[in-house]
Order: C-alpha cells, then structure tokens, then sequence
C-alpha cells in the first residue's frame, strides 16, 4: 500500500494560521484502461484510454472535514450558498460550521453539490476526479489493480446496491483496496469533475445513431460494456443529476497531481 | 422645448451613471448564472467577464467550430430567433455562446466563425479553460463530452436569461425557431 501524506499543504496552512488535519492521499498509478464508457473515435467502440498517475483521497471528504471548509469558507454554509449552486436540501442535515467543537464525525458529507464540492476540493489545492480516474481507482479489489473481469467482484458490489438506502452511512474507513484507497464501493455515490459528460442515450442497447440533432457530433454514447451493471449504476446516477442538486447519498473526494514517483 | 442645455445633458449623464451604479450594487440574485465569476475571452482577443452582459437579455448556448453537423444550426436558430424577437428586445439582446473545445477554439478562429456566421456586435463568441466551459455547461444544463477523435458529443440547448442571469427558458430546438422562447423573450 503506497500512502503520501500532504504534508506541503499542511505547512502552507499552518503558516496561514490555519489547522487542517493533513488528508490522506493515495498513490494510483494510471496506465492503459478499458472504460465502460467507450473512448472510441466512433460511437459506440471501444478505445483503450490512458489515465495519467493521479493522488485519489483515501476516503470520502468527512462532515468533520466538510465543518471545517464550512468554517473558512462562509459563502459555502447552508443558507448562503446561493440556489444556482446548491439546492434547497444542501446540507439539510448538516454539518454546519457551528456545530459543536470538535466534535468528530466520521461519517461521509453528503447533501453536497457539484460546485460546492469543487469548491471544498479547489480548497485543498485539489479537483474533483474524472469519471475514468474514479472508474480506474473503483476497477480495484484488495489484490487486483483491475478486478472487473471477476464474477465473484461484480456480485460483492451488486449486493451493496440491493441494500436499501435507509440506514445512514457509517463511518468512513472500510478495508483498503490494493492502492490504499477505501470506501469506493458499499458507502455513498460520489461526484465526478464530468459528471455532465456521461449521458447515454434513451436506449443505449441500440448502436444506431438515435437523435443526432438532440446531440451533436456522435449522438449519445453507448455503453462498451454492458455487463458491469455496478459501475454502469453510476454512470446512470450521475448522468441523471444537474449541478446543484444534493442527495442524501451522494458525497465525494478529490484528487490532485501526482507530486512524483511513489514511495 | 428646443435642445437640452449643457446642464440638462450633464444632469441626464449623471442620472445613467447612479442608475448603472445602483444596478452593480444591487447583488446577483440567488438564481443567477452570474453567481459564477469567469473571466473569459471573446472573439476579438478582449477580456470578457462572465456577467457583465448584465442588464440585457441573453440568448446563451455553447459550441466547437469544428463541429459540423449541429453547431452551424444552431448559429442559424440563434439568429433567426433573434430577427424574432419584438424591436426593444431584438435591439438589445446579447448572444453569448460559449466553446467547450478552447485547445482548437483560439481567437483568430473565434474571430472567423463569427465572421461565417454573420454574427454582428450582439454576438459575443468566448472560451476559457476547459474547467471554466465544463462549469458553464453545469449552469446551463449543458452536456458535453470530448470523444478520442477530438470530435464531442454535446447536448444542444439554447438559454434565454433575463437581465439578472436567471434562466426564464430553454429549448432544444435546433434548426428552427422555437415560438415559446419568442414568446418568453417579451417579458423580459
């Protein structure tokens, strides 16, 4: 497991009179991937992609993680967002950035919309990751950079998203895949930067050219492959939100540039 | 009445200047695209602040040049739902159409494309970073994605805002006039 701590933006922050909790950032490697959304020069095919080395959060951004942004970014709390950015539920149920000191909670932000997870992600020197750099990391098991091709992984994925969404999620913090990183599948949706680049056509089994007015240049985009129902689960989500619309199960993390070779 | 003194005109002057200083006080409403702030660049190399077309209804929607088959009608459609529009809006509605390919969408090309599609001093054609098109396109409910031919896949969607930013309707209509974004475009 390859970890890297962000210990430059620490300091930064400590300089600034600030106290951030370093965020745990993991290592991925990139390299070659075969999306389930297809990158071909045509719609429809299938094209294998390059993802450049990237540093995924390790986790879900926290509520506690979220009251502290929350603390120093005012125009983010609930009530002064404004409605293009955040919806009437943002952050309904918290955290808000009085809650009591201190007072840990682990669980995942949820509630959250696009802008203002970009704008929590901008505040650690991050981005929100692509949906191929989030489709690359949640391709990982514990031992298996890319596990997709395993039966058994699909139906351990699938049985989370048979559970009803009525229990609140637990903490963060679930068992670390082969890259470090934890909690990509069996807790909360999480946004992507592109998160309005993954629709798909009414039809997406059909790979004629549906509607070419409606969408410009290629039509919609089809699905490569059609059996990872779990991730395809995600591409539909996202696909289906506006930007400032808030879910009681959507949350997110960051990336940011790799800072080097791994160590 | 024959002609305004020199004191009338200055008072006038002075009148246009508090009532375009009273506007940049009053902040943005909640529901305006203009809660953004973008700095962008239009298509004759100036600076081009997202929201400074404040004040004017706008006909807002994105493109790429090199786009072939869509993005020259919807040029058209903007056009002619402009000729449209009733003589006070038609006199001081801006377009505002944004690149989503700003690597290929330079100014000189800005510049060209404006220049083929006879589009006129309303028209201001603008790009910025690829992240500041992909938060654009999430204002506007725009959806786009860059295909590996360099070619995107878009969703085309012409916005009608009021003079604050608010978006009073959208249509999906391309190639035509769309009669309920005339009819929208009297009110505001």
């Amino acid at each position: 497991m390859r970890r890297v701590r962000t210990g430059a933006l620490a300091i930064a922050l400590a300089g600034a009179g600030v106290i951030a909790p370093a965020a745990d950032y993991a290592h991925l490697p990139g390299g070659e991937f075969t999306s389930v959304l297809p990158q071909g020069a045509t719609p429809g095919t299938t094209a294998v992609a390059r993802v450049a080395p990237f540093e995924l959060r390790a986790t879900p951004v926290t509520r506690t993680e979220f009251r502290a942004f929350l603390a120093l970014h005012p125009e983010w709390r609930r009530g002064r967002a404004p409605a293009v950015f955040a919806d009437a539920a943002y952050l309904v149920d918290g955290p808000a950035a009085d809650d009591g000191p201190d007072v840990a909670d682990g669980r995942p932000v949820t509630e959250v919309s696009w802008f203002a997870a970009q704008a929590f992600c901008d505040s650690e020197g991050g981005r929100l990751p692509t949906w191929l750099e989030w489709e690359f990391a949640a391709a990982a098991d514990e031992t298996r950079a890319d596990a997709r091709g395993d039966p058994a992984w699909r139906q351990r994925i699938l049985s989370w998203y048979a559970q009803p969404a009525t229990a609140a999620p637990r903490d963060v913090g679930g068992p670390p895949d082969v890259h470090g990183v934890r909690d990509l599948h069996g807790l909360v949706w999480e946004w992507v930067d592109d998160f309005n680049a993954l629709f798909v056509a009414g039809d997406s089994r059909n790979q004629g050219d549906p509607d070419t007015l409606r969408f410009c240049g290629a039509g919609a985009i089809s699905m490569a492959d059609r059996d990872n129902y779990a991730v395809l689960m995600r591409v539909a989500l996202l696909s289906s939100l506006s930007a400032p619309d808030t879910l009681r199960t959507l949350g997110f993390r960051c990336v940011r540039p790799a800072t080097g070779e791994p160590r | 009445m024959t002609s305004l003194t020199r004191r009338d005109a200055l008072g006038l002057f002075a009148c246009a200047a508090l009532a375009g200083a009273a506007r940049a006080a009053v902040p943005v409403p909640g529901d305006s695209v203009y809660q953004l702030h973008l700095r962008l660049v239009d298509q004759d190399g100036h600076p081009f602040d997202w929201g400074s077309t404040r004040g004017a209804p706008v006909l807002a929607s994105m493109f790429y040049t090199s786009c072939e088959m869509v993005c020259p009608l919807i040029f058209e459609s903007i056009r002619r739902t402009v000729d449209a529009f009733d003589k006070p809006v038609r006199d001081k509605v801006r377009v505002v159409m944004v690149s989503f390919d700003p690597q290929r969408d330079t100014v000189p090309v800005l510049k060209e494309t404006a220049a083929r599609h006879h589009c006129d001093a309303r028209w201001s054609l603008v790009r910025g970073t690829e992240a500041d098109a992909r938060r654009i396109a999430a204002l506007l409910g725009i959806q786009y994605r860059r295909l590996a031919s360099g070619e995107f896949n878009h969703s085309s969607v012409i916005s009608l805002l009021d003079a604050e930013g608010r978006i009073v309707r959208r249509t999906t209509l391309v190639g035509d006039v769309d009669p309920a974004l005339v009819a929208a475009a009297k009110s505001v």
